[in-house]
């Protein structure tokens, strides 16, 4: 029986090379310097110089949002970074040694989890000040928890599997079963997680620097950022918000699409045989 | 080499439950001993406990396993683990799934010379392509590529035989290492552990609940019942002559079984 192709992962994998490929060259190059105003070409609707127009200092759109979803992108992935490899540390060591240092850390996770984490970031934020640094910690804080108890609980379902022990028994370190045996067959599970905290990331990094305690206005431009400053001009220039906006579903839709597609599926990979079980 | 004296244990649990009650074992380097008895009657747990490998925190042990002049159980865990792998090697009965899926064969079987002693990834891969020659897995070079999946279950068995083996240990421990197999793969893996015996002089402790199988591998036999011992000696003895109700049962069972084949 041939296998239906992973559609899911295929055009997420496709949408977010074309997103990352743009963000990449907005690195080096856009079409024009993305702070540049110039008072002639204020609010001017898209067109041939400008394909997305420009905002009411004339600053060209398209720039601005390649340089924008660059910055969101930064944001998510150091945040995503922070959260991934302490919630990793935390959940591995938690879930495999478990005992009473799980049940206290496990408590604690529970208890930040039940508030919005954007709310907690509001909050956090409100007190450290601002600023794309202070986001991407807070946010990697933030995002500790939700990565610390999915891999808590495949670290704990793991250590009673039979390759575990085999390896317990040959004298292997704790250390090593956990970064060298475990770790590899969570990989799924842990890249799932990692994609849907981008769009957790983009997202959180939206709706802060939108309500304006986020990205600074003198910072460079982020989507959120840019939503904030287009909000004015709705119904006047439309194009602004919406160019932002359909940066921000480009960038989810991709991510969505590969951790949909990586999520629980049955894929080659022979840890999968469990899961199918549970499927049926 | 090892000798086991009144060895008690009892689990935690609301039970209380005594699975090992006073048992008393002695081996000599190179011995193949044989420990029968039927299912629940403690032969696991005795392996798990010279093995190390009991939660301290869910059952009581007492009494002694010496090892080489050494208390197993008054070893810390870190001494113990220089022993599990290096001197003391344990085989479980389920070769599908006690090997990790994402790593290669060749890889699981160096990771107990990797673990334990300094040589170079050269070396340890020599090492383990002549264990792999001398278990019998097929075309070692390319096996040493192979991932558990893509290997038979007679296959893996022997990876597991050879992951154990590979450190020359002075024990092995096998509980039931043939259960999950046919019979003519059972009959080779059987005779692989005899020639590992007899060649390289590893210590066998073969746990088994058939004792045709124990009878092919063991020179000597321990019959557990209850969590007691209750007759132990040459296996050839014991299966022409047993003494205790239960192993005359046992055997009977066996001579039956083989009459109604025939
Ligand atoms: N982790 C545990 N917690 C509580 N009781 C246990 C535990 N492991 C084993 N026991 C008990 O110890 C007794 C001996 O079990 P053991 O696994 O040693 O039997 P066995 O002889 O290996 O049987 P089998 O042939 O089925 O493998 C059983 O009564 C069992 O219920
Ligand atoms: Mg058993």
């Amino acid at each position: 029986m041939r296998r239906t192709p992973n559609y899911n992962l295929i055009l997420g994998c496709t949408l977010t090379a074309a997103t990352v490929s743009v963000i990449i060259l907005g690195f080096f190059w856009t079409p024009y310097e993305p702070d540049a105003m110039s008072i002639a070409e204020r609010s001017v609707s898209p067109c041939a110089a400008h394909l997305l127009g420009t905002d009411n200092f004339g600053r060209d759109i398209l720039s601005r949002v390649m340089q924008g979803a660059g910055t969101t992108l930064e944001i998510a992935f150091l945040a995503v970074s922070i959260g991934a490899t302490c919630g990793t540390l935390i959940g591995g060591l938690t879930g495999y040694f478990g005992g009473i240092a799980d049940e206290i850390i496990m408590r604690v996770n529970d208890a930040v989890t039940a508030f919005p984490s954007v709310l907690l970031a509001l909050v956090a934020v409100a007190i450290t000040g601002g600023g794309k640094t202070n986001l991407i910690i807070v946010l990697g804080i933030l995002f500790i928890p939700s990565f610390a108890r999915v891999v808590r609980g495949e670290f704990a379902k793991q250590r009673n599997m039979d390759y575990v022990k085999n390896a317990k028994l040959m004298g292997v370190t704790n250390l090593r079963i956990m970064f060298v045996h475990i770790l590899p067959n969570i990989a799924p599970v842990l890249l799932s997680s990692i994609a849907i905290g981008f769009n957790n990331a983009v997202l959180a990094e939206a709706s802060m620097s939108f309500l304006g305690v986020g990205v600074g206005p003198t910072e460079s431009a982020s989507l959120g950022r840019m939503l904030l400053d287009a909000e004015a001009y709705l119904f006047s220039a439309p194009w602004q918000a919406l160019s932002a906006g359909f940066a921000i579903t480009i960038l989810i839709l991709g991510f969505a699409l590969i951790s949909d597609g990586m999520g629980y599926r049955p894929t080659w990979r022979p840890v999968a045989k469990r899961r199918r079980k549970a499927d049926a | 080499m090892l000798d086991i004296k009144n060895l008690k244990v009892s689990f935690n649990d609301g039970r209380k439950g005594i699975a090992v009650s006073g048992i008393d074992l002695h081996m000599e380097a190179g011995d193949t001993l044989g420990l029968v008895g039927e299912s629940g009657s403690g032969k696991t747990v005795t392996a798990l406990t010279v093995a190390g490998l009991l939660q301290k925190d869910r059952a009581t042990v007492e009494g002694e396993v010496m090892f080489e002049g050494k208390d197993l159980l008054k070893c810390t865990v870190d001494e113990m683990r220089l022993l599990q792998g290096k001197d003391i090697g344990v085989i479980f009965q389920e070769p599908m799934t006690s090997l990790d899926p994402l790593m290669r064969i060749g890889r699981q079987i160096e990771e107990t010379v990797k673990v334990h002693c300094k040589f170079s990834a050269e070396e340890r891969r020599r090492m383990a392509l002549e264990v792999m020659r001398l278990v019998g897995l097929p075309e070692p070079d390319v096996t040493y590529k192979k991932y558990p999946h893509q290997l038979s279950g007679g296959q893996r068995q022997r990876a597991m035989i050879a992951s154990a083996f590979i450190t020359h240990p002075k024990l092995l421990i096998l509980d039931e290492p043939t259960t999950a197999l046919d019979v003519t793969i059972q009959a080779q893996i059987l005779e692989l552990l005899k020639k590992l015996n007899e060649k390289c002089g590893v210590s066998l402790l073969f746990i088994s609940h058939d004792l045709r199988v124990v009878r092919r591998v063991c020179k000597k036999v321990a019959v557990m019942y209850h969590g007691e011992i209750v007759e132990q000696g040459d296996t050839d003895q014991v299966f022409n002559n047993p003494q205790h109700e239960y192993t005359k049962r046992l055997v009977e069972a066996v001579t039956t079984r083989r009459r109604a084949n025939v």
